[in-house]
C-alpha cells in the first residue's frame, strides 16, 4: 500500500498557519497532547495514547545464561515495532529508516541511561540472569512516535513483576505467581523523551508534532530527561542548524513537560496498583467506553446446549441458500454497467403517482385531450397485463390495494413493458410541452 | 453443566484508530485482539489479481516474530474472508487486514475465535462490501461428552 503523498496547497497551509502561530488542533506551541494510560490485565502490558498516536508494550522476561564479558549483569533487549495498520505507508517486508531511527533513540533513553539497575537482575553470577525483553508495537500513527514510545516503555517496566526466585547452593528455585508475590523491577529513575520540531531554519518552533507537522518540518530535537533535570539522551536529526540559545530553551521547556508526565504516569500507575489490591476490575475491558454507539458491552450470556443436533438443523433447514456469484456485468452503452438484474421498486404504486402527475399536467396545458385519454388507456391495458386492479380516472370507483408480498419477487423483464409505457409517456408529455408553446 | 452453557462477557469497540479505514477491537475474557484494516487501495503489479481484490492478513504477536501458529491462523482468516467479501466489486485492488494480539490467555482456539470475530467487526467498519457475517466460538467436549462452550484454560486442561 502506498502513502498518500503530501500536497503542496497542504504543506504551504501548514506553513503560513505554524507562522501565525496557529496549529491545527488548536493547540499552542508548547502544548502537548492528551496522555492517556491504559493497562491490561496482565503485569507489563500498558497502551498509552498521546493524542491519537497509540502505543502498545509488553515486558517479559527469561532466564537465559548472561553475556560473556558481564557476568554478573541481566540482559535488556528493547525492540519498537511499527504495525502495518500504523499508517498506509508501512508495509511489512520493507521497514523504513524510520524504525532504525526510532530503535536506536529508544535503546539510548532507556539502556545508556541505566534508568533499570541489571546488577538485581543477576541471579546466579556467570549462570544464570534475567533478561528483560521490551516490545513496543506502534498501532496508529498521528506523530511523535518517539515520545509515546518512551512514555509506554517505561510505564511497563515500572508495571511489569518478575517472578520471586531463590538461591540455595546449587539449586535455583523459580516460584509462580500463586507461591510467591512476584517482585518489581528495580528502577531508578524515569526517562521521558520530549520532541521538538523546527520551522523555517529554526524560526519557529513546535512541541510535540503532529503528523501533518512532522511532515513539513526542517528537522527534529528529542530531548530525553527525568523529573530530576538530567538530561539522559539528545539526538538532532534533519540537518538544521541549532544555535545554543535555543537548546538551552528547548531543555529547559523539556525539563517543564517531564515533570508533568511523571507526575501522570506515577498517578496511573497508582491507580491500577490499587485496583488490583481491591480486587476491582481492571484490563482492556473496562477502558472500552459504555456510553459510545461505536462500543458494546455484553455480561455473562447463557446458551441453551441441550438438543444441540436438533437445533441445527432447524436453523440450518430455514436458512436462505447462499446467493448465486454475480453474473458478468451487463454492458448497455460504453461507460456503464449493470452487475445483476435487481429486484422490482417497492417504493409504493407507480400508477398512483403517475395519475398525480397527470393531475398536474391537467392543470397546466389546455391542448390536446385526446392524447390524455390515449394514454391512459395504454395504462390501463398494461396495468390489466401485470396485476389484478382496474384503475380508471374517477374516485368514485373503489381502489384495490396490491398486497404488498407480492411486489418484491417480481424480477425487472416482467416489469419492462410498465417502463416502456412511462417513457412513452414522457415522450407524449414533451410532446404537448412543444405544442403547447 | 450450568457452567458450561454461558458465554463470557464480551466487549467491542469499533473506529479507535483514525489512519485505518476500518478498526475494531474486541475483548473476551483475557484475550484481546485490535484488528486493522485498509482498502480497497493500490496493490502492487505482482499481488494484483484480475477479477478481484486481493486480500492480505497479518497476525502479529505481542511478544517475538510470527511464528507457525500464527501463519496458519491467517491461513484461516485469509479464507474466511475471501468467502465472504465480495471482491468482485473492486478487481485490482488490495484489501490488508492487520490484527495485533493485544493480550493472550494462552489459549489458541480463543485467540483464533476472538481474531475472527474482531476481523469481522473490522470489515463492518471499513465499509467492505460483504455477503454476510461470520464470528467464531470456541468450544470444548468435555470427559463425559458435554459440551462447554467458551472454556477458560483452566477448564481446557
Amino acid at each position: 500500500m502506498r502513502a498518500t503523498p503530501l500536497s503542496n496547497c497542504e504543506r504551504r497551509f501548514l506553513l503560513r498557519a505554524i507562522a501565525e502561530r496557529k496549529r491545527l488542533d488548536g493547540r499552542q506551541c508548547y502544548d502537548y497532547r492528551n496522555v492517556r494510560i491504559t493497562f491490561g490485565t496482565d503485569c507489563g502490558c500498558c497502551v498509552v495514547e498521546l493524542g491519537k498516536t497509540r502505543v502498545l508494550a509488553q515486558v517479559s522476561c527469561e532466564l537465559v545464561p548472561p553475556k560473556p564479558n558481564r557476568p554478573t549483569e541481566g540482559i535488556l533487549f528493547f525492540n519498537l515495532e511499527l504495525s502495518p495498520m500504523a499508517a498506509p505507508g508501512f508495509e511489512p517486508g520493507r521497514q523504513p529508516e524510520l524504525l532504525v531511527k526510532l530503535n536506536r533513540l529508544i535503546e539510548r533513553c532507556l539502556r545508556n541511561s541505566r534508568c533499570i539497575d541489571t546488577e538485581s537482575l543477576c541471579v546466579v553470577a556467570g549462570e544464570k540472569v534475567w533478561q528483560i525483553r521490551l516490545d513496543l508495537h506502534l498501532l496508529n500513527h498521528d506523530g511523535n512516535i518517539v515520545d509515546a514510545a518512551s512514555i509506554a516503555g517505561i510505564v511497563a517496566l515500572c508495571h511489569f513483576r518478575r517472578p520471586d526466585v531463590s538461591v540455595q547452593g546449587e539449586d535455583v528455585t523459580v516460584y509462580t505467581p500463586e507461591e510467591r508475590d512476584p517482585v518489581p523491577l528495580s528502577i531508578h529513575h524515569m526517562p521521558i523523551c520530549v520532541s521538538f520540531a523546527f520551522f523555517q531554519q529554526g524560526t519557529y518552533l513546535l512541541v510535540d508534532p503532529s503528523e501533518r507537522e512532522e511532515c513539513v518540518m526542517d528537522g527534529v530535537l528529542v530531548i530525553a530527561m527525568n523529573k530530576h533535570r538530567e538530561i539522559c539522551t539528545m539526538q538532532s536529526s534533519g540537518g538544521i542548524m541549532l544555535v545554543k540559545d535555543q537548546v538551552l530553551r528547548c531543555s529547559r521547556i523539556a525539563a517543564v513537560k517531564v515533570a508533568e508526565i511523571t507526575e501522570l504516569i506515577q498517578k496511573a500507575l497508582q491507580n491500577d496498583q490499587r485496583v488490583r489490591k481491591e480486587g476491582g476490575r481492571f484490563g482492556f475491558a473496562e477502558h472500552i467506553p459504555s456510553q459510545k454507539i461505536t462500543a458494546f458491552k455484553t455480561e455473562r450470556t447463557a446458551v441453551d446446549t441441550n438438543d444441540v443436533e436438533e437445533q441445527v438443523e432447524e436453523i440450518i433447514a430455514k436458512a436462505d441458500p447462499p446467493s448465486e456469484d454475480f453474473a458478468k456485468p451487463i454492458l448497455h452503452s460504453p461507460g456503464t454497467a449493470q452487475i445483476g438484474e435487481g429486484i422490482e421498486s417497492s417504493w409504493g404504486d407507480l400508477e398512483e403517482s403517475d395519475k398525480g402527475e397527470e393531475a398536474e399536467e391537467e392543470e397546466d396545458s389546455e391542448a390536446a385531450a385526446s392524447e390524455r385519454q390515449q394514454i391512459e388507456r395504454e395504462d390501463v391495458r398494461t396495468e390489466a397485463k401485470d396485476e389484478p386492479i382496474v384503475l380508471s380516472d374517477s374516485e368514485e370507483e373503489e381502489v384495490v390495494v396490491l398486497e404488498p408480498q407480492e411486489l418484491p419477487r417480481r424480477t425487472r423483464t416482467q416489469a419492462t413493458p410498465k417502463q416502456e409505457s412511462t417513457s412513452k409517456k414522457t415522450v407524449n408529455r414533451r410532446r404537448k410541452k412543444r405544442a403547447a408553446r | 453443566e450450568a457452567e458450561g452453557c454461558c458465554l463470557r462477557p464480551f466487549s467491542c469497540e469499533q473506529g479507535l484508530l483514525s489512519r485505518p479505514d476500518g478498526s475494531a477491537a474486541f475483548v473476551q475474557g483475557d484475550t484481546s485482539v485490535l484488528a486493522g484494516l485498509y482498502g480497497p487501495a493500490e496493490v502492487r503489479g505482482s499481488r494484483e489479481l484480475p477479477d478481484r481484490a486481493a486480500l492480505e492478513v497479518l497476525l502479529r504477536p505481542k511478544v517475538g516474530l510470527p511464528g507457525v501458529g500464527d501463519r496458519s491462523r491467517e491461513q484461516l482468516l485469509r479464507q474466511t474472508c475471501d468467502a465472504v467479501l465480495l471482491g468482485g466489486l473492486h478487481p485490482r485492488t488490495g484489501i490488508t487486514l492487520v490484527l495485533q494480539v493485544l493480550s493472550d490467555a494462552g489459549s489458541a482456539p480463543q485467540l483464533l475465535s476472538c481474531c475472527l470475530n474482531a476481523a469481522c467487526l473490522g470489515l463492518l467498519d471499513a465499509g467492505l462490501p460483504l455477503c454476510s457475517l461470520f464470528c467464531g466460538v470456541s468450544c470444548a467436549l468435555g470427559p463425559q461428552g458435554g459440551i462447554i462452550l467458551d472454556p477458560t484454560s483452566r477448564q481446557e486442561q
